[in-house]
């Protein structure tokens, strides 16, 4: 049995000719294959990666986001890290979201190991991920109102009173 | 009984006057039950003083009690998340009366150096505090200064002090039913 080989040129070959528009842009930082895809395609794009024989890639390293307050109307980021176990290959999806309205199709259908991740990324960053089992917040308390790692929120915690910025140092 | 008839009394031996309250409050002061509410580094630091290096036995402290119903000190050591403080309220409301709050270290004290959303800005916020030892984390020997500055109130406190007008303000303060 040959050793399954894959390579920046050929994954992003096939995903192009696959999806055509879908995939609107790449770039190979440190050598990692990086894709740009549509947001309304991402599970098409991580079913395909995980069910197409030649590729395999099918182990879903991380999911999470991305927060760039100045990009008007790509504010949001999901980045997906994928791995192909076999031929130990690895690729970056990124899917751009509106502030307005910072919505994706949830991926547990594919991976359940997403279920976790994705409720994290609502956590900290208020992305609703379409279709998840139980959307809410995993790690903050229940009753925080805000998304912590948007970056229009101070890091310090605002009730704080007897830290004087004087003596603090800020 | 028939044996202790044998013995001669003399008069004035035998027997001690003292005023109760005090006899109490010294026989409290020698028998603290702490619950260590560990969380972190500060945790660690006291583990080396509940060994035999520090040894908190020598002041009647040995027996940890991991029970909130039978512990009459509560040693919070470590930093306190904000998810955490209803459960850290919720041990406190269930030790009995009379029962004290040991903060050691910066960040039970005030947060420390987790100024952040997630952290609590100092467990008096969700609990009264009697004796706060600084220091980040303190040593060994400044939680035994620190357990001994709860011994001088034991000593000196009313034995009733949950009746008094204070500290029933001061659970209010804190929503806290102290007729429990």
């Amino acid at each position: 049995m040959s050793r399954l080989t894959l390579t920046n040129e050929g994954v992003l070959e096939t995903l192009k000719n696959q999806f055509g528009e879908a995939i609107i842009s790449s770039e190979t930082p440190y050598d990692l294959l990086t894709v740009e895809i549509d947001p309304a395609k991402n599970t098409e794009i991580i079913k395909f990666l995980k069910e197409e024989k030649s590729l395999d890639i099918s182990f879903l390293t991380l999911l999470g986001g991305v927060h760039y307050p100045n990009d008007a109307n790509r504010e949001f980021c999901v980045v997906y890290h994928l791995h192909a176990l076999v031929a130990n290959f690895r690729i970056r999806l990124k899917a751009y979201l509106p502030a307005s309205n910072p919505t994706i199709d949830s991926i547990v259908s594919i991976y359940d190991g997403a279920n976790w991740q994705e409720r994290e990324t609502f956590d900290f960053f208020g992305i609703e991920f379409k279709n998840h089992p139980n959307l809410v917040r995993i790690l903050n308390e229940d009753s925080m109102d805000y998304f912590p790692m948007r970056k229009e929120y101070h890091l310090e915690d605002a009730t704080r009173e007897d830290k004087d910025d004087r003596f603090f140092g800020r | 009984m028939g044996k202790i008839e044998d013995v001669p009394v003399i008069n004035g031996e035998g027997f001690q006057l003292s005023v109760l309250d005090k006899v109490i409050a010294t026989a409290r002061a020698n028998s603290v039950w702490p619950l260590p509410f560990a969380t972190s580094c500060c945790g660690i630091e006291y583990m080396a003083t509940m060994g035999s290096n520090y040894d908190v036995a020598r002041f009647g402290m040995e027996r940890m009690s991991f029970s909130p119903r039978q512990a009459d000190l509560l040693i919070v050591a470590g930093t306190i998340s904000k998810k955490l403080a209803p459960i850290l309220k919720q041990v406190y409301e269930q030790m009995a009366e009379p029962k004290w709050v040991l903060s050691v270290g910066a960040c039970a004290s005030s947060g420390g150096i987790f100024d952040t959303y997630s952290v609590l800005q100092g467990i008096d916020r969700v609990i009264p505090v009697d004796v706060y030892v600084p220091g980040c984390p303190p040593r060994p020997e400044q939680i035994i200064d620190g357990i001994m500055n709860i011994h001088k109130l034991v000593k000196t406190e009313s034995l009733r002090r949950r009746y008094t007008d204070e500290y029933k303000h001061l659970m209010e303060s804190y929503n806290i039913d102290s007729n429990e």
